[in-house]
């Protein structure tokens, strides 16, 4: 009895040594992830520097006309930082960049708007100066401005101006069941609710993830979406290198 | 003499490499291991050019790693996995190569229905997303019988988005919604009269409970492979918490070691997710 209750014991210690070490193993893998971000981290930086300072000759030319319409999704708790958001947009402004979209989770963003729109030489909403679809040939950026609630609630909203239509159109007949909308109704029904905004060529995400926080879905079917990291640690030579990227992607749009 | 050495010698390499996996299957699972993992297999067709094989080899193998990396997820007890396998935008390709890559979806479907496949032996329910009107009768039919036949399963679920992008799929669930509403709205209006019927809208919850997704909880890690960076109205509605992880390596050639780098970058991340869940 006595051996087999400390046979018992031998195997719960074992157990738990054999935990301690997984433990000690899982947290070893992480350490040396951590130490390859960090060193890639340093390599970026580096890279975004000779980038800023014209070093290195692919990134001298850019075109931009490629990209119409471009998003910025920000961290909430970094969308308070407006100065950083100003920066970021003179940056987009001087590399010629005409229509940008701003988003954030919480709204953070729109509640600052009239601030960053005052402070941002150019800038005019998006919507003000919008007409029958036209992004080009703007002389001013235009900047909109959206949260989490432009996304599944406007859905929600365009899904009920399309409910309206249905009872209306008495559509109730079994033999009438089948496709009753269509993704153009929608697309319309978004724009009648004022969600209705153009799709982002390119996304870039500010934060500590690559992770697009519920940016509209209707609008990033086939968005480019880059992880740009935090917004404290932005860099002009990075922006550089992500939209130069954007410029030479082909897509085939499932084809 | 020779040739049995080195079959033994395969066969110990090949019990080591188990032993290995197992192993790190045991370390990544300390961490939290995510519930829900997607994939856009991206990049068959570029592998297939790139190593000049014969037309269809690439979406062929491409199969093979997507079946290989099914049994990956279930042995690191990942509950949830699905797979982009053909959107309705493919059908712009070229009608032959449809033909191929749907003969090869009907033949894996039929594989995976026989009583010996993974689909038994690790109790998976397969279950498929998307516009099934758009298939073909046979690989319609093979997909049901799939369906039917694992739908008793409950450890693992396997989505395949077939026919399905994620704009149809939301159309399709606000149809869905609304026609429950219109139901709801007739009743209510025998009932208690029209102001009562008046009242009722489309909620979010409403569309989501019609999603072809709604068996799956939002995605947790969506991986692209082939290093692109858009998810090609794939999952649109279910990302909004999703780690969006692009890996330049092309879907064939997939193993479990780039799961386990999708999972790691899936655990550094983790906690900022969790905590932007919660704000939902």
């Amino acid at each position: 009895m006595d051996f087999k209750k400390e046979m018992r014991i031998l195997c719960s210690w074992i157990a738990h040594f054999g935990d301690l070490l997984l433990r000690l193993l899982w947290h070893l893998v992480h350490v040396i992830i951590s130490l390859f971000y960090f060193t890639l981290g340093i390599a970026n930086a580096l890279e975004s520097y000779l980038i800023s300072w014209g070093v290195l000759k692919r990134y001298r030319s850019l075109h931009v006309n490629k990209l119409r319409y471009l998003a910025i999704v920000v961290e909430s708790e970094e969308a308070y930082e407006t100065s950083k958001i100003i920066a970021l947009l003179q940056w987009l402004a001087d590399i010629g960049v005409k229509h940008v979209c701003l988003y954030d989770m919480e709204g953070i963003l729109k509640k600052s708007k009239d601030f960053i729109l005052a402070k941002v030489d150019g800038a005019v909403l998006y919507g003000e100066t919008h007409e029958n679809n036209k992004l080009l040939d703007q002389t001013h950026m235009t900047l909109e401005f959206a949260s989490f609630c432009d996304g599944k609630e406007a859905v929600a909203k365009a899904a009920n101006v399309l409910f309206m239509k249905y009872v209306k159109s008495g559509a109730t007949d079994q033999n009438q069941k089948g496709h009753i909308f269509t993704e153009s109704q929608m697309t319309e029904a978004l724009k009648t609710i004022g969600s209705g905004g153009p799709e982002p060529d390119l996304l870039l995400v500010y934060g500590p993830a690559r992770c697009h926080l519920g940016f509209p879905a209707w609008r990033i079917r086939y968005t480019e979406i880059v992880h740009m990291g935090p917004l404290k640690s932005m860099k002009y030579g990075s922006l550089i290198k992500a939209i130069h990227k954007f410029t030479r992607v082909q897509q085939n749009y499932g084809k | 003499m020779e040739r049995n050495n080195i079959s033994t010698v395969r066969s110990i390499n090949q019990k080591l490499g188990n032993l290995l996996w197992k192993g790190v299957s045991k370390v990544l699972s300390v961490g939290p291991v995510p519930t829900h993992i997607a994939f856009i297999m991206n990049g068959n067709r570029r592998y297939e050019q790139n190593l000049n094989l014969v037309k269809g080899t690439g979406h062929r193998l491409g199969l093979d790693a997507m079946l290989t990396m099914l049994m990956h997820c279930c042995e690191l007890g990942i509950k949830y996995v699905t797979v982009y396998a053909f959107s309705i935008d493919n059908y712009k390709r070229k009608p032959e190569e449809v033909e191929r890559v749907m003969d090869l979806l009907k033949f894996t479907f039929e594989l995976l229905t026989e009583k010996s496949s993974i689909a038994h032996h690790y109790n998976i329910k397969f279950h498929f997303s998307g516009n099934l009107d758009l298939l073909s009768e046979p690989v319609r039919n093979a997909a049901e019988e799939l369906m039917a036949k694992t739908a008793n399963y409950s450890k693992f679920v396997f989505t395949f988005c077939i026919a399905y992008t994620s704009t149809d799929e939301m159309v399709h669930a606000i149809q869905e919604a609304c026609e429950e509403r219109q139901c709801e709205m007739q009743e209510l209006k025998r009932n208690c009269g029209d102001y009562e019927a008046e009242k009722k809208t489309v909620k979010i919850m409403d569309i989501e409970k019609h999603m072809y997704m709604a068996v799956a909880p939002d995605p947790d890690i969506v991986v692209r492979t082939a290093g692109e960076n858009r998810l090609s109205n794939f999952l649109l509605w279910q990302t909004a918490n999703s780690d969006l992880y692009s890996t330049p390596t092309l879907w064939p050639e997939m193993n479990f070691w780039h799961l386990v780098l999708a999972v790691l970058d899936y655990q550094r991340n983790h906690s900022y997710l969790k905590k932007k869940k919660k704000l939902l």
